[in-house]
């Protein structure tokens, strides 16, 4: 068990030793299922409130720098193109022109085939290069096809690898499926960091996130992201909100500390901000850090540069004056 | 719009939200006001006045009229000469003011939220996203109900009483209001309301809503004062019914004072409400439960859920996801939009809770606050757990109407209900499990009138509210609270 000062609500022992609630399929069944409950309407609820939050003045100001650097610029489509590529990543390493004051963003994220190009293209800066891999977005693939995607964007130089699991196999109660295939991805990944994306509008019920949660970071998690954005319902409120209590649990019952990242959807600067309150009021402010909390987003970057312009001139620019990528 | 240059520190981990003001002008307030009496705005007789003041600073904010006996006759022969039109108006003509009253609340309630949250203490997130809405709900509701009466379940023609003299709290001025004026008019009654001395500044303004409606003179009357006011008031031969919210105490002696009289009384009073916290409960949420049970509105509400019943098993873990829960509350100037928990409405009230958690001390809880500076004017008091209390302790059966919750534990759910029946009143309870036939089991042997499962301090203007026991009897709200102000079946 754990010394921390919180003390897991749990009954199993397995939270200090996730080794023992990991070791069959019987034992990992037990203990996610063992995990307490959510209450829907309650955790909406709270998502709700915490959304009436009121961020002006310097918190603002403080609040848009912090999602600049705290964003993964994102572009996943069919027709990418070295040259896409290559434009969003000039405006990752400087997503303000004549702004030294504007931070970078966290990362940029592609497919793997693009990696090579994107880390040229932010080479000499702090931005790093983010690939889904695993057949994203479906993981509909053999485990070997799946590793073998995780290897080519970590040959070509990916920094941070984002994964999907097996929602077919979590579905079906086969844990353990999908536990090993997180643990062989990790390994797979060798220095670079691991997203895993639970697809939790796949998963439905926030039971099925708290518990998909858990099996990530038992499986070596460094990050745990919402979604691919690709699936009909992407990042929510509540569902952040139960993720950020994941790795507070977490890091109270193991001490390792775990991420998450946001994703799909998320376009406004308001509704950024927002999730920064989450972050503050439910992980703790120590987790409003660009390695512990990311957005990953397309759009949602120039709504934050226009506001930020704002916040110093006090007029809105015209859209014109944000860069189109 | 402010211009900087300044660049934000990312790196220090800490944000601090900059305040976040509601605009205090949005409230207009008067340097003084008169009673509310046929219609008009009319002085006292006897000239007396009383201040009303600012709990988050001790400000004074407005001199008000003080009813003598004089002043509340005047008031109910005004209420009685209106209920002769009035009780006659087909039902769905009462409905159209009820309405109208109602959308004029939602148009001006941005004021009326401000106006409260100075004249009370209480938080602005809280009487603008709870208080107003269910202020506008309740007579929209009632409104519905005007021309529906036949079918209520209370014959074919449930006839009205007559003149209603309502008594209401300083804990949600404008909403108990609602509570008590919205049945009694769609019902067919008029009214005399007396609120209470420390907040009266929301039913002056729903004077001018009344006169902004066009409701006929005299269904409607305020008359503003303390005790004596409400004493005059229940006592007065013209008055049909009482209805009254407020302390056991109190209540007691109106009742004493109505025996044998014949008039009709209705009366919410105190409550200790069991939050009973099973070891499989949705933990986050009950968390948020116990928050929303105890610290909402600074804890002055009747319901309040101040026993927290936790199982043994979890009591730990329980106790220790409270207190992280309970840092992250922010105390302070009630029209910041981010603040938590207000000011405590009088020196009074603050006096009744200080004295409270002394006693829990001296008689061995364990008592913890956490860090929270205290702003040096006005009233105030930190959110506040104890610990190790035992059913004997006076913190586990007084009622303390404050930000003070006690914390006990239990072993079986038969222990659980028979610690949480075990206080002189019986107004709500909480049961938290994820269990459902387990929620059933309990509602059904909980002695309260509310039980809440898996929530807290939820109220709707369709869900009959009152109590058992020591916690009065009567119902507000649904169906059951139409009974309070109807003559059915054989009296009609």
């Amino acid at each position: 068990m754990s010394s921390s000062a919180v003390a897991p609500f749990v009954a199993p022992d397995a939270i200090g030793d996730l080794a023992a609630a990991t070791a069959s399929d019987s034992a990992l069944r037990r203990f996610l299922h063992g995990l307490p409950g959510v209450d829907q309407v309650g955790a909406e609820a709270r998502a709700a409130g915490l959304a009436t939050r009121s961020i002006k003045k310097d918190a603002k100001r403080w609040a848009l720098d912090m999602i600049v650097a705290m964003t993964d610029l994102t572009t996943l489509e069919g027709a990418d193109t070295p040259g896409k590529v290559r434009a969003m990543s000039a405006k990752a390493v400087q997503p303000e022109p004549g702004d030294p004051t504007c931070p970078s963003v966290a990362a940029v994220c592609v497919y793997p085939d693009l990696v090579a190009v994107a880390k040229r293209a932010v080479a000499g800066s702090s931005v790093a290069v983010a690939s889904v891999a695993t057949a994203f977005p479906s993981g509909r693939a053999s485990l070997e096809v799946k590793l073998a995607d995780v290897a080519s964007a970590v040959d070509a130089g990916a920094d941070e690898v984002d994964m999907v699991i097996d929602r077919g196999a979590f579905l079906a109660g086969r844990y353990s499926v999908v536990l090993e295939e997180i643990r062989a991805v990790k390994q797979a990944c060798g220095r670079a960091h691991l997203k895993v994306i639970l697809e939790t509008g796949e998963l439905a019920t926030l039971d099925n996130v708290r518990r998909a949660s858990w099996l990530a970071m038992a499986g070596g998690a460094d990050f745990i992201k919402t979604s691919t954005g690709k699936a009909a319902q992407s990042a929510t409120p509540p569902v952040t909100l139960v993720m950020l209590e994941a790795v507070r649990d977490f890091a109270e019952a193991t001490g390792t500390v775990v991420g998450v990242k946001v994703a799909g959807g998320i376009r406004t600067s308001k509704e950024a901000v927002r999730y920064l309150v989450l972050v503050h009021e439910t992980a703790g402010v120590e987790w409003l850090r660009p390695d512990r909390f990311r957005f990953g987003a397309s759009s949602l970057l120039n709504d934050v540069l226009m506001q930020r312009a704002f916040q110093r001139t006090g007029r809105y620019h015209s859209a014109d004056r944000v860069t189109l990528d | 719009m402010a211009v900087t240059t300044q660049v934000p520190d990312l790196v220090t981990p800490t944000w601090d939200y900059a305040p976040a003001p509601e605009a205090r002008t949005l409230a207009t307030i008067e340097a003084s006001y008169d009673l509310f009496i046929g219609g008009d705005f009319v002085a006292p007789i006897d000239g007396r006045r009383f201040t009303t003041v600012d709990p988050s600073t001790g400000e004074p904010l407005a001199e008000v009229a003080e009813a003598g006996a004089a002043d509340v006759d005047k008031a109910v022969r005004a209420a009685r000469r209106a209920f002769i039109r009035w009780s006659k108006l087909p039902g769905a003509e009462r409905g159209k003011y009820l309405f109208r009253i109602a959308r004029l609340l939602q148009e001006r309630s941005r004021e009326l939220a401000v106006l409260e949250s100075i004249d009370n203490g209480k938080p602005i997130r809280e009487t603008r996203d709870v208080d107003l809405p269910l202020v506008a709900a309740h007579f929209f509701h009632h409104a519905g109900w005007a021309d529906k009466l036949a079918w209520a379940g209370y014959g074919p023609d449930p006839q009205p009483l007559g003149v209603a003299g309502q008594i209401i709290p300083w804990n949600f001025p404008l909403l108990m209001l609602a509570w008590k004026i919205a049945p009694a008019l769609a019902c067919g009654n008029t009214v005399v309301l007396k609120p209470a001395e420390t907040t009266p500044l929301t039913a002056l303004a729903f004077a001018d809503i009344c006169r902004q409606a066009e409701l006929p003179a005299g269904v409607v009357n305020i008359v503003t004062g303390a005790g004596e006011t409400g004493r005059a008031l229940v006592e007065h031969p013209g008055v049909d019914k009482v209805a009254f919210t407020g302390s056991t105490e109190v209540g007691r002696s109106i009742q004493r004072a109505l025996a044998g009289t014949g008039k009709r009384l209705t009366l919410e009073l105190g409550g200790k409400a069991a939050n009973v916290i099973f070891d499989d409960a949705p933990v986050d949420q009950a968390i948020e439960g116990i928050v929303n049970g105890i610290f909402f509105n600074q804890g002055h509400v009747c319901c309040a859920g101040s026993r927290l019943l936790v199982q043994e098993s979890v009591h730990d873990a329980v106790v220790a996801r409270l207190k992280r829960r309970l840092r992250t509350l922010r105390l302070g100037d009630p029209l910041d939009k981010n603040t938590d928990i207000g000011a405590i409405n009088s020196a009074e009230q603050l006096d009744r809770i200080t004295a409270l958690v002394d006693a829990g001390q001296a008689e061995g809880a364990v008592m913890w606050q956490p860090e929270c500076r205290l702003p040096e004017r006005g009233w105030w008091h930190a959110p506040t757990v104890f610990t190790g209390v035992a059913q004997s302790h006076r913190i586990a059966r007084e009622e303390i109407f404050g930000p003070v919750v006690s914390v006990l534990t239990f072993r079986t759910p038969s222990e659980a209900v028979a610690k949480a029946n075990n206080t002189p009143y019986g107004l709500s309870a909480g049961v938290w499990t994820e269990k459902g036939s387990r929620i059933l089991w309990m509602a059904q042997r909980l002695r309260a009138g509310v039980v809440w499962a898996n929530t807290f301090n939820r109220f709707d203007p369709a869900s009959p509210f009152g109590g058992y026991k020591e916690s009065g009897f009567g119902r507000e709200g649904g169906r059951h609270g139409l009974a309070a102000y109807l003559r059915t079946g054989a009296d009609a």
